[in-house]
């Protein structure tokens, strides 16, 4: 199988665009997708300071050597969650990797800066294992992003993360979250712009690229994440995409050029306000990190004397 | 030929002289869903194998591993 590009012997297809490439031309369209995204939702200018949030895994690690590639001011987050070995290794393999880039890796430490761990929240918490993780990351990241003064927080979603997202959001018609899934999430007061320059890759891709680049990530999948819903979405994407590649692209690069403008009017705007306890946004009067913090700990947060 | 299946690690002995997609298709994987390398270089499901080859065939899914019956 030959280069699409050059006739040089190809090491990667890209089915849905019927498509194959040697290495150095695959880093030129990787390069070339993740620019159009940045491009196409005006993620960021070139004078921003980005902070991109690494796990150590193939997705994060990707983007943060593209944007540093590509001469962005990008620093990266690594947020320890404390699961054993895999979060030793995730945090090993992201320090090395800004190590040998010369690229600035702020570390937070969920047990250190918050008093639990992941696997400790996953007994004694009321909310999944997999939904008190993405809560922590979500609050993390934005308190790290307000606290080191950047402008916007980069995630490593892929296009097969957001395929399964809106499929998920669709098998249950929930209107509010299908209509706020976007590339871009637009900063708000106490929340920083979120975006995800790599919407328009597949899994397959992101790795690749990280391959080639000689990025040694985190091949192992968390040990806590075994049977989760979103793994179960994927699978039925990819059985529909084995048969009709471009089936995923179609899926949710079409609903962002036709479908969202028609949920976007379901999209309810909140009034957001600061939690009384750490003063991030949120719409109550504390926010859900806070909440999930004082339980798992066992905490009772100060009573509120006028309930917003 | 030897293909090392990675997430969990295991190791299995295959007839070679068959492409790629014909030794993924015996272990019920999808081409799609995997990285394959040989000799530290990527290959695609269209390469032959010779029955000296080892392959690794790495998982790209984030969030687990889709595991054909291997």
């Amino acid at each position: 199988m030959k280069c699409t590009r050059c006739g040089a012997a190809a090491v990667i297809e890209v089915r849905r665009h019927n498509a194959a490439f040697c290495g150095a031309c695959f880093r030129v369209v990787f390069g070339n997708q993740v620019a159009r995204a940045i491009d196409e939702y005006d993620m960021f200018a070139p004078g921003d300071r980005i902070l991109v949030a690494v796990s150590g895994g193939k997705d994060s690690l990707a983007l943060w050597d593209v944007l540093l590639d590509a001469g962005y001011r990008v620093d990266g987050l690594y947020l320890g969650l404390g699961i054993g070995d895999y979060s030793d290794r995730s945090h090993v393999l992201t320090q090395a990797f800004a190590d040998a880039r010369g690229a600035t890796l702020v570390t937070v430490d969920l047990a250190d800066d918050f008093g639990y761990d992941i696997p400790t929240a996953a007994r004694k918490g009321s909310r999944s294992t997999c939904a008190v993780c993405g809560l922590s990351k979500r609050y993390v990241f934005n308190k790290a992003a307000l606290d080191g003064g950047y402008d916007v927080i980069a995630t490593g979603h892929n296009l097969d993360d957001e395929a399964a997202t809106l499929l998920g959001n669709t098998l249950r018609w929930n209107i509010g979250y299908i209509a706020r899934q976007s590339p871009v999430l637009a900063a708000e007061p106490g929340l920083v712009r979120k975006v995800k320059p790599l919407y328009r890759l597949s899994e397959l891709e992101t790795a690749a690229y990280a391959f080639l680049r000689g990025i040694d990530y985190v091949v192992e999948e968390c040990p806590l994440v075994a049977g989760n819903t979103q793994l179960r979405y994927k699978k039925a994407m990819n059985a529909i995409e084995s048969r009709s590649p471009g089936t995923k692209a179609q899926f949710f690069l079409g609903y962002l050029d036709r479908g969202a403008p028609i949920f976007r009017t379901a999209d309810e705007q909140v009034d957001l306000a600061s939690c009384a306890n750490c003063g991030q946004a949120t719409t109550g009067t504390y926010c859900a990190f806070c909440r999930s913090r004082a339980q798992i700990l066992g905490e009772r947060l100060p009573e509120v004397a006028e309930a917003r | 030929m030897k293909v090392a299946l990675r997430n969990p690690d295991r190791e299995f002995e295959v007839a070679g002289g068959r492409l790629v997609r014909e030794v993924l298709a015996d272990l019920e994987i999808d081409p799609d869903t995997v990285l394959i390398i040989r000799d530290g270089e990527l290959i695609t499901r269209h390469e032959r194998l010779a029955e000296a080859d080892r392959i690794e065939v790495r998982p790209v899914i984030s969030g687990g591993t889709e595991r054909g019956r291997a």
